[in-house]
């Protein structure tokens, strides 16, 4: 039985106004993604991908189309609607970690909880749960720069998941680490897919997308495959990544 | 309205931590405001301390007091003719006016013996006559001992009345009253010590000796050129004022027969003139204050503004992030909004206690009246800091809350 749509995209577009006539960074994209997808967006750069992550992250309008998320169609909502859902359906990853400089670990993952008008004390219960889920209770009081890479982007995975999001959503999440720190992370997914999360990542590093089990590849603005690894070769992978 | 007021308490928590983690830059943001309230409160306490102490004088003295000197004007001093008021004048008035009581002579003793001699002390103040009914007019009581009776005015008796000031200069032991003190060469017997009433514009009000009015007289000879008296009266209702002053006019130009071309020789003065004129001292002062306050909290407030908009520039990342997070225009908006204000009223809590602080020295170094803070100042000073925040912290805020948040995340 197929596990239900959460991401229904149609006819997707978005026209950048610059030069004559503007600019398609995307051009009529049809993706659907389904309940527990691990899903890897790849292309070159300019192929739009960052593009298609603000427009599924709610930070962007597309110029024209459909994207219903959750049967909600998102790009008819006002930005206090979006706001909303960026904090309640989509848990963000960056490269760049982008925790908040002045505030400890701890602070950091109960920051999404004060835009849902959580009392203090059932904030700091469920950022301390995040936390424990990867594996940072001992870090919890240091701010990002006594971190190193991997636990920073630890804490964002935890500040992502703290409000239960129906996707994650990463942007290159292992693009500023090492190859060891890389593969703490990648387990990290793993576990988080088998749990049952959704996730979507952004990446132009070939080893990390063929540890997803679904690769979408853009190019010029449009999808020109969408294809599922098979199940034997991620394991595979993720065997080879793990001897690196 | 829940959901707002836990932002507002969400925000001024975040805020707080925000001022705090770059306190020095907190406090010079905030500086035009803790200059600007300070100086307010620090003039506000001067001025209302001053104008307390003055108002408890006038209080004593009372509203309805008049007081007649003779005035020489400037062209007459110059040809060496001295207007005076003279015991005449003064028996003129106490029979001739209606609607008047108390009616008080003053006369200045003074000449060769100028002072007050105590054993081997000799100390130089104020020494005048008057008469019993000085008391009522001017509320002298004794600290120790009685005032004149009209008994001692009659026999002329040689008995004093000291101000507290003078009896601590004469170093006298024991009590003052009974002994005997020496005013022009003779012997007085002190009758009375006054109440305390402090100092006024640095003026010290009990550093006198009072002796009856026809002791001074007869030590100073009627006929000098120097017996010029002071006459001061009490008016029975203020509505009676102006007409019992066109009386006094009246009776005492017909007395020095001036003809009906020439100036008064002389000159009135009523108490409630002489506080509306402080009233307005006070009032305009007060005026020109506010106008410069209001300029220096303008500074202030530019200088929120500029930090605030430097600030949002370099969180512009941070609002990037916030958003991503979830927050909405209005969340970041207010958060700006909350920390101007709360900088901002910090600041007028620092200048608040500076400025009295500061008030509080200027009146003890200067020997003006203690400095006071009415709480409408205290107020005000909160309410304008607060007001400042809001205004200079709107445009930074709104700057802030309308960043695109791609942008603002992509921001280096």
């Amino acid at each position: 039985m197929p596990k239900p749509t959460i991401i229904e995209l149609r006819k997707i577009a978005k026209r950048y106004m610059m030069g004559e006539g503007g600019f398609y960074a995307l051009d009529g994209i049809d993706l659907d993604i389904r309940l527990n997808d691990y899903l890897a967006i790849v292309g070159s750069s300019g192929s739009g991908k960052s593009t298609l992550m603000n427009l599924l992250g709610c930070l962007d309008y597309p110029t024209s189309g459909q994207y219903t998320l959750k049967n909600t169609n998102v790009a008819t909502l006002d930005e206090n609607r979006l706001a909303e859902i960026r904090n309640r359906e989509i848990g963000f990853i960056f490269q760049n970690f982008n925790l908040l400089p002045r505030a400890t670990a701890l602070q950091n993952v109960m920051q999404p909880l004060v835009y849902q008008g959580l009392a203090k004390s059932q904030r700091k219960e469920m950022a301390e749960e995040a936390l424990q889920m990867v594996g940072l209770t001992d870090r919890m009081h240091h701010v990002p720069n006594q971190l190193s890479g991997g636990q920073r982007q630890r804490v964002a995975i935890a500040r992502a998941l703290v409000t239960k999001p129906s996707i994650l959503l990463a942007d290159e999440p292992t693009g500023n680490l090492d190859s060891a720190t890389t593969i703490e992370i990648m387990a990290l997914f793993d576990r988080l897919h088998e749990e049952g999360q959704t996730l979507i990542i952004v990446t132009h590093e070939k080893e990390i997308a063929d540890r997803c089990h679904r690769v979408i590849t853009l190019k010029d603005g449009h999808l020109i495959s969408d294809k599922n690894n098979p199940i034997s070769n991620v394991k595979q992978k993720a065997d080879e990544v793990s001897h690196v | 309205m829940s959901n707002v007021r836990f932002k507002v308490m969400e925000s001024t928590r975040s805020a707080a931590q925000s001022v705090f983690a770059h306190r020095f830059r907190s406090f010079l943001t905030t500086l035009g405001i803790i200059i600007g309230v300070a100086s307010v409160i620090a003039v506000v306490s001067v001025v209302q301390g001053f104008s307390a102490s003055i108002s408890a004088q006038f209080d004593d003295i009372g509203t309805n007091v008049v007081n007649i000197d003779a005035y020489t004007p400037p062209k007459s001093r110059l040809q060496g003719k001295w207007a005076r008021l003279t015991y005449e004048d003064y028996l003129k008035l106490k029979y001739q006016i209606p609607g008047v009581s108390h009616v008080t002579p003053n006369l200045q003793v003074r000449g060769s013996y100028n002072g007050v001699t105590y054993r081997d002390q000799s100390i130089s103040t104020r020494v005048f006559g008057t008469s019993s009914s000085y008391q009522k007019l001017n509320a002298v009581y004794c600290e120790d001992g009685r005032f004149f009776n009209p008994t001692d005015d009659n026999s002329r008796r040689r008995v004093a009345l000291l101000g507290p000031s003078l009896v601590k200069k004469l170093d006298i032991k024991g009590s003052p009253v009974g002994q005997y003190i020496g005013i022009a060469g003779e012997w007085f017997k002190v009758i009375c010590v006054a109440e305390q009433k402090g100092k006024l514009f640095g003026f010290d009000q009990d550093d006198f000796a009072v002796i009856p009015f026809s002791t001074a007289q007869s030590l100073m000879g009627s006929g000098q050129w120097w017996a010029n008296i002071q006459i001061s009266l009490a008016v029975d209702t203020t509505e009676q004022l102006p007409q019992v002053k066109q009386n006094i006019t009246r009776v005492l130009r017909r007395a020095h027969n001036l003809n009906p071309g020439d100036a008064n020789d002389f000159e009135i003065s009523s108490a409630d003139q002489m506080l509306e004129t402080f009233d307005s001292i006070i009032g305009s002062t007060t005026l020109v204050l506010a106008g410069i306050v209001s300029i220096s909290l303008l500074v202030g407030g530019i200088g929120i503004m500029n930090i605030m908009l430097v600030s949002v520039t370099e969180r512009t990342r941070e609002i990037g992030i916030q958003k991503a997070l979830g927050a909405t225009r209005f969340d970041i908006l207010l958060q700006f909004l909350i920390e101007a204000v709360f900088l901002c009223m910090l600041g007028g809590l620092i200048g608040l206690l500076l400025g009295f602080g500061a008030g509080t020295l200027i009146s003890d170094i200067t020997d003006l009246p203690a400095a006071s803070v009415p709480f409408w100042a205290v107020l005000l000073a909160f309410g304008f800091s607060a007001g400042i925040g809001l205004i200079f912290g709107i445009v930074p805020a709104a700057k802030a809350a309308k960043l695109d948040p791609i942008d603002a995340l992509r921001y280096e």
